[in-house]
């Protein structure tokens, strides 16, 4: 019995080990054990806190008793809450549309320099996203500080009646989205940058040849090669300035009355200053949604050009 | 190398033998012998003013035997109250925190009752106002202990040129350093016609409308002179009446004397105001007077704190007090309560007023007369009024008499000042008292 019994199992033992080897030699496996590292690291810093806020955003106020989507269905009802939304809309569109725009048109000045000045170029207009944010808020704020503004200060000498920067709505909600396009176009720059550096040369001359004008070129060449970068940096700005909290909150504090709150800034002010840790949880994760839903338009875009192709 | 066996029978016996000796034997006190204590104090604006505070605690270490670990937390970017949040989630942390205002009722399950300890402090040190009263005891319980450091009130900090140039009013006189105030004509109305006359000098007053706290304060202090409530003691609605309307009305004739941008000031807004030379009057504790003693001295020279004007429902003043809270996941609890009883005792309390410049305010009524207040210069006396020593104001805070969990949204959002905004803007009062409700129906929830 053991001597048949023993060609089997060692069989078996070899099999399974051919089976493992052969499991260890699959690029998937080799590509998710290489992963893993990062999947944990992301279970960990974002899967368990996301996993948390939505526990938190399910308890009642006092956070004793669970209450399932009746916070949600207490924000919905708060015109506070409807405010936040249309602010946090107007604030992430507009900067990211001023970002691309001011974004592709610097990239475009860039790439025409020649190459032998354009790292200084590159280096020097990067200066303002690579300065951390709070920081050079900071320097904002000085700048229409609603008693000292140095802005204020130039007008006076030309006549022109001071600026109240940061103490109307109108024009708080334009130097939040003002600060936020001058911290962010230098990313669209050096990705656009980055996207011209690999259209081919011969479509260029290609196209001048055909007598295309400098428009046509950008129109007809550079803008349909570049879609897919546009795509994905309008995409990926669009989601970081969403969650915006730096720029506001050193500059407006929100204010004047509620007129600058985005999603982030009100759900520290309702939850952690406030007291009510449910109801900011609900507030901030209310973005999830509606970027799940900006995220699905514009990748579906993308693999639509990508199937083109 | 051999190796020598243990019987079971000798290992029980040698057992026993070493632990009849340990039992008997005389106890050691090591050098921290009654365990450790962690505190987190609030990062003191003053310079050197945690000074005092750390030589205090280390005395009564080394006295009790108790390893003290001191952090100074600053308020800075909210840190100190992302620290109590952190660490109430967390049920780890700091035997002893500080928390501002409504922190400790935010906080009530979760902190230790000392109510034998304020009987005594009470008992030493004099009673507590009535915003101390109503922020540090909850459901018939003492939850913290009202701190000396940090605590203040938010009084007028005149220009007493100014105030005398153009609205003719004489501050020095009206409060005189070591005498009693001539305050019966400071009323509203009197306000009211300085900042008109202030304005139209050029030199209008700093009282911001913004969200944050000196801006609340000081709506919340106007309120409470016209008798304005929100929401009463049990909760319920009351925003729309008669005395908010006139508080309104009151602050839409204020806010045309004031500089235009005030509905976005925050709490560095007024300290800059005043020290630039701009402003004839701010509410704010003697931290900006200080600053205007080190960078611009000709404006300190000029400034004199007192109490707020008188309105129909009397002379209010907003107190903004912090407490020192024992968790109740803390090891040493009763060390805890010996370390506050002796930070509490009116020596001490004197040496941190002392070292803050007299910034800091105990909330006790025996500890309102310390010489540093009436010493302090320029001009000499410029701060004796501000400790209230005459208890001519009612020390308040804004939001109250509403419970707790409604009147600190009332406060953190700014609710006062946003009604004010609003109707000075041109909305139409009753559109303002309307919006009011519903944002208190809100905060209703539980």
């Amino acid at each position: 019995m053991a001597d048949i019994a023993a060609p089997n199992a060692t069989v078996l033992a070899a099999g399974s080990r051919s089976g493992l080897h052969k499991l260890m030699q699959r690029k998937s496996t080799i590509a998710f054990l290489m992963a893993l590292p990062l999947i944990l690291l992301i279970a960990i810093l974002v899967a368990y806190p996301a996993g948390y806020a939505v526990y938190l955003a399910m308890l009642n106020k006092s956070m004793s008793k669970f209450v399932g989507f009746g916070t949600f269905e207490f924000i919905l009802k708060r015109q506070a809450f409807w405010d936040v939304v249309y602010q946090s809309c107007l604030f992430a569109i507009s900067a990211v549309i001023f970002k691309a725009i001011i974004g592709f048109v610097v990239a475009h000045f860039v790439h025409n320099i020649p190459a032998k000045g354009q790292r200084k170029w590159r280096g020097m207009l990067l200066v303002p996203w690579v300065i951390p944010p709070a920081m050079s808020t900071l320097a904002w704020l000085w700048l229409f500080d609603p008693s000292y503004s140095a802005f204020n200060w130039i007008f006076a000498h030309f006549g022109i009646s001071a600026v109240p920067w940061l103490g109307e709505a109108g024009w708080a909600r334009f130097a939040v989205i003002l600060v936020n396009i001058w911290a962010g176009a230098p990313f669209f720059m050096i990705m656009y940058l980055a996207a011209l550096k690999s259209v081919p040369e011969q479509l260029h001359e290609a196209a001048a040849i055909d007598g295309a004008t400098w428009w046509q070129k950008i129109w007809y060449v550079n803008l349909p090669m570049m879609r897919n970068i546009i795509a994905i940096t309008a995409l990926f700005s669009l989601i970081v300035t969403f969650a915006n909290f730096d720029i506001v909150r050193v500059l407006t504090n929100g204010g004047p009355l509620t007129a600058t709150q985005i999603f982030a800034t009100w759900a520290f002010k309702v939850g952690i200053e406030s007291g009510d840790i449910p109801q900011g949880a609900a507030v901030s994760l209310f973005m999830a949604p509606i970027l799940a839903i900006a995220a699905a338009f514009i990748l579906r875009n993308i693999s639509k050009r990508g199937s083109e192709v | 190398m051999g190796s020598k066996r243990v019987s079971r029978r000798r290992f029980v016996g040698g057992t026993a033998a070493l632990s009849s000796a340990l039992v008997a034997a005389p106890f050691v006190r090591g050098a921290y012998a009654a365990g450790k204590l962690s505190l987190g104090l609030w990062d003191h604006w003053v310079p050197n003013a945690n000074g005092a505070t750390e030589k205090l605690i280390h005395e009564w270490g080394e006295k009790e035997k108790v390893e003290v670990q001191i952090d100074f937390i600053t308020s800075q970017g909210n840190k100190l109250l992302l620290t109590t949040a952190a660490e109430a989630q967390a049920k780890s942390g700091h035997d002893i925190l500080a928390m501002n205002t409504f922190l400790p009722a935010r906080y009530a399950e979760q902190l230790v009752p000392v109510n034998a300890e304020m009987e005594k402090l009470v008992a030493d040190n004099g009673k507590v106002n009535a915003t101390v009263e109503y922020l540090g005891k909850v459901g018939g319980n003492w939850l913290a202990i009202p701190a000396t450091i940090g605590s203040q009130i938010k009084g007028p900090c005149s220009r007493i040129d100014y105030m005398k140039q153009y609205a003719g009013i004489d501050v020095q006189k009206m409060y005189p350093a070591g005498a009693e105030p001539q305050d019966k004509d400071w009323t509203l109305d009197t306000f009211l016609k300085a900042a008109e006359a202030c304005h139209k000098g050029g030199h209008p007053f700093g009282i911001g409308l913004g969200t944050t706290s000196d801006n609340v304060d000081t709506i919340g202090a106007i309120f409470h002179s016209f008798g304005a409530v929100l929401v009463d003691a049990k909760g319920e609605i009351v925003v729309k009446n008669d005395q908010v309307r006139q508080a309104l009305d009151w602050y839409k004739k204020l806010m045309a004397f004031l500089p235009p941008d005030v509905a976005a000031w925050d709490d560095a807004s007024n300290n800059k105001f005043l020290v630039s030379g701009q402003a004839s009057m701010i509410m704010n504790p003697p931290s900006a007077w200080a600053v205007a003693k080190r960078d611009a001295p000709q404006v300190a020279e000029q400034c004199w704190t007192h109490p707020f004007p008188a309105g129909p429902k009397g002379r209010f003043g907003p107190f903004l007090p912090f407490f020192w809270g024992t968790w109740n996941f803390s090891k040493n609890v009763p060390a805890a309560k010996s370390l506050l009883m002796y930070l509490s005792q009116a020596s001490s309390a004197e040496k941190m007023v002392v070292a803050s410049g007299g910034y800091d305010l105990p909330a006790f009524e025996k500890l309102t007369k310390f010489k540093v207040w009436a010493e302090a210069e320029p001009p000499k006396g410029t701060l004796f009024s501000y400790p209230d020593p005459y208890h001519t104001q009612t020390l308040s805070i804004a939001a109250a008499p509403a419970p707790h969990k409604i009147a600190e949204q009332i406060y953190n959002l700014g609710l006062q000042t946003q009604m004010a905004v609003r109707y000075f803007k041109g909305e139409a009062l009753e559109k303002t008292l309307d919006w009011a409700s519903g944002e208190l129906e809100g905060y209703m929830r539980n």
